[in-house]
């Protein structure tokens, strides 16, 4: 239908109506747009105010947050005292009291080294890549002990630190090779793209737990007698070689979501098959895994807590630890809600940096 | 007429400095003879169009030129390097061969001065700022110095085109392989590509264009080659080859091309 007071094709552009627009349009559209909408919305809030509730009077109203054993907790909610009797294990494991500086000055070196790695405007960026290259000699250096500082045994790292000692080497490794075997299985030379395929395909086809168990006892038979190999480095040599295959597959989507003539215009260009994947090829495909990426990386780092299993004092060995001293007995959901808190902080911020990400790297192109 | 004597008539007024040469060439998709016994002498300074049906070959034979298609018998030699399998060899070729494809393929992460002068400093080794003067000079020829900042994904069909003739531009290279620059494009924006692409025929570059642009072939060759099946059927001035076709291929062929 015509409307008859403008001219055709000199129609101006309205207003959209009021009821479409603003706080009351949105709550409409989203939360009343009809009954069994505003049903669900009504009993959704009740469930949220149900459930927060709850949690808030056993996590804080009748929680007990001193004490020096479960006895010392009256009052029927949570028993948090537990927690602040043995933070520091939660976080240093056995690392010996005074050395303990040492750990943290490594902890606070990661966000510096991480710093320019993950903001490409970072001050200084330049000069600070050295430092973030450096990183991991400096780290194991504080960590372990040389160069004249007292050495500290891998048995006695534990709870967080070994959490990120664990899921930080595993990442910054396990990145690189993933992509390596990613190029491998669409390699066109025969016998790299059997190795790549065989390697993934075996890896995959394995629980984690096992590799972890190869680790700690059978790699012992083929070692020749004496020879002492760190649990810790077996550990994460797994872990890497495990969250390497996951990697692989994931970036092996993102290259082939990239159209062939890419890599023909790269070619075109003169561009040797290391300058094109390096310019071309890996900067759009690993945009695309980005998802996928951080994906494996949040199950790696999730997945530390496995080494609790062969004797490891990850937080989660730390805390039943905790659980069979007779003080502690019967407080595991402090322990285990404890450590799931540890752990989402972690987690959470991965997942927050890669939608930062994604969106930074967005330049509006479809294909 | 042979096919060798016609084409001597044809290059009357070029110059004799041979710049590519395809010797009996022949090339298979597996069990499939897609190029049989490709022969052809381009000339310094001679535009070539290339015409003919959907899988006759044409694109596959300008791709065997740099070496994006391998072929399996004959010689193909760019500028006196002849092509092996020796991949230094191919990439000293592709230096100096540039090329347009049917869809851009610009780098969708990179800006449009990026595109271009990605080339220059990674394979010619150009400082950065020298590359980016380059850069702007061919951006301005192909009238989009304007959009040097933005990223492909923001221009249109023909202005990503006209970005990619830059690009290829920036590398100098001795010839330009054009595979159906215009075959993806939306109907308005053919005209500004061929436009670019006259201007740069007028300047003496040295082209192959595969194209069913008949207009522009009439235009700008020096002479148009038509293949079907694999072969090159005929080759002839642009005269010639559209009042006077000789076989009944090419009769039949631009018959169904001109008839409306």
């Amino acid at each position: 239908m015509a409307n008859t007071s403008y001219e055709v094709g000199k129609h101006p552009d309205l207003p959209p109506p009021v009821a479409t627009v603003g706080v009351v349009g949105w709550v409409r559209t989203n939360l009343f747009s009809s009954w069994i909408n505003a049903l669900l919305t009504v009993g959704a809030i009740a469930l949220i105010v149900y459930v927060t509730t709850g949690i808030y009077g056993w996590a804080y109203l009748r929680a007990d947050f001193a004490g020096e054993s479960r006895f010392d907790c009256t009052s029927g909610g949570a028993c948090w005292a537990l927690i602040g009797a043995r933070f520091s294990q939660f976080i240093y494991g056995f690392y010996p009291v005074e050395l303990r500086w040492r750990v943290n000055l490594a902890f606070v070196l990661l966000f510096v080294a991480l710093w320019p790695l993950l903001f490409t405007n970072a001050p200084f960026r330049r000069y600070t890549l050295w430092f973030s290259a450096a990183y991991p000699i400096i780290a194991y250096i504080l960590i372990m002990g040389r160069f004249g500082l007292e050495p500290v045994e891998t048995a006695k790292f534990g709870g967080m630190m070994l959490t990120m000692i664990i899921g930080v080497t595993g990442i910054a490794a396990s990145l690189p090779l993933g992509i390596l075997l990613a190029l491998g299985r669409r390699s066109d030379m025969l016998l790299i793209r059997i190795l790549s395929v065989g390697f993934i395909e075996f890896i995959r086809g394995v629980p984690l737990i096992t590799l972890l168990f190869v680790a700690s006892t059978l790699l012992n038979f083929f070692l020749p007698p004496g020879t002492f190999f760190d649990l810790l480095l077996r550990v994460l040599i797994m872990v890497t070689l495990f969250s390497a295959a996951y990697l692989a597959e994931v970036i092996r989507g993102g290259l082939q979501a990239i159209p062939r003539g890419q890599e023909e215009a790269a070619s075109a260009l003169g561009l040797s098959y290391w300058k094109s994947m390096y310019l071309i090829i890996l900067p759009q495909a690993l945009k695309i895994s980005i998802p996928g990426i951080v994906n494996s990386f949040i199950a790696l780092f999730k997945d530390t807590t496995l080494v609790s299993i062969i004797g490891l004092l990850d937080p989660i060995g730390i805390g039943r630890a905790a659980l069979a001293d007779s003080k502690w007995q019967g407080l595991g959901p402090e322990v285990y809600v404890f450590v799931a808190i540890l752990f989402w902080i972690c987690t959470f911020a991965m997942s927050r940096y890669s939608i930062y990400l994604e969106r930074k790297l967005e330049t509006g192109h479809a294909s | 007429m042979t096919l060798a004597e016609n084409f001597e008539t044809v290059r009357s007024s070029q110059s004799n400095e041979v710049l590519i040469h395809i010797n009996s060439m022949h090339k298979w998709f597996a069990a499939f003879h897609v190029l049989k016994d490709i022969d052809l002498t381009v000339y310094k300074g001679e535009r070539i169009v290339v015409c003919g049906p959907s899988g006759s070959g044409k694109s596959t034979m300008i791709r065997c030129i740099n070496a994006l298609e391998p072929f399996q018998r004959g010689t193909v030699t760019v500028d006196n390097i002849e092509l092996t399998d020796d991949l230094k060899r191919i990439d000293e070729v592709r230096r100096e061969v540039g090329m347009v494809f049917q869809q851009f393929n610009l780098f969708p992460h990179l800006t449009v001065l990026e595109n271009c002068t990605l080339g220059p400093i990674w394979v010619r080794k150009m400082p950065k700022d020298e590359a980016e003067e380059i850069a702007m000079k061919y951006l301005t020829r192909v009238k989009i110095p304007e959009q040097a900042s933005k990223y492909p994904g923001q221009l249109s069909g023909g202005q990503q085109q006209r970005v990619a003739i830059a690009r290829a531009l920036c590398m100098s290279p001795k010839v330009m392989l054009f595979d159906e620059p215009t075959s993806a494009l939306d109907p308005e924006m053919i005209k500004e590509v061929l436009d670019v692409m006259v201007t740069l025929a007028e300047d003496g570059m040295t082209m192959i264009v595969v194209t069913h642009e008949m207009g522009f072939a009439r235009k700008v060759a020096d002479r148009v080659i038509f293949m079907d099946g694999g072969e090159i059927i005929e080759q002839n001035t642009p005269d010639q080859f559209f009042e006077n076709p000789q076989s009944d291929r090419t009769k039949l062929f631009l018959s169904q091309i001109l008839s409306h």
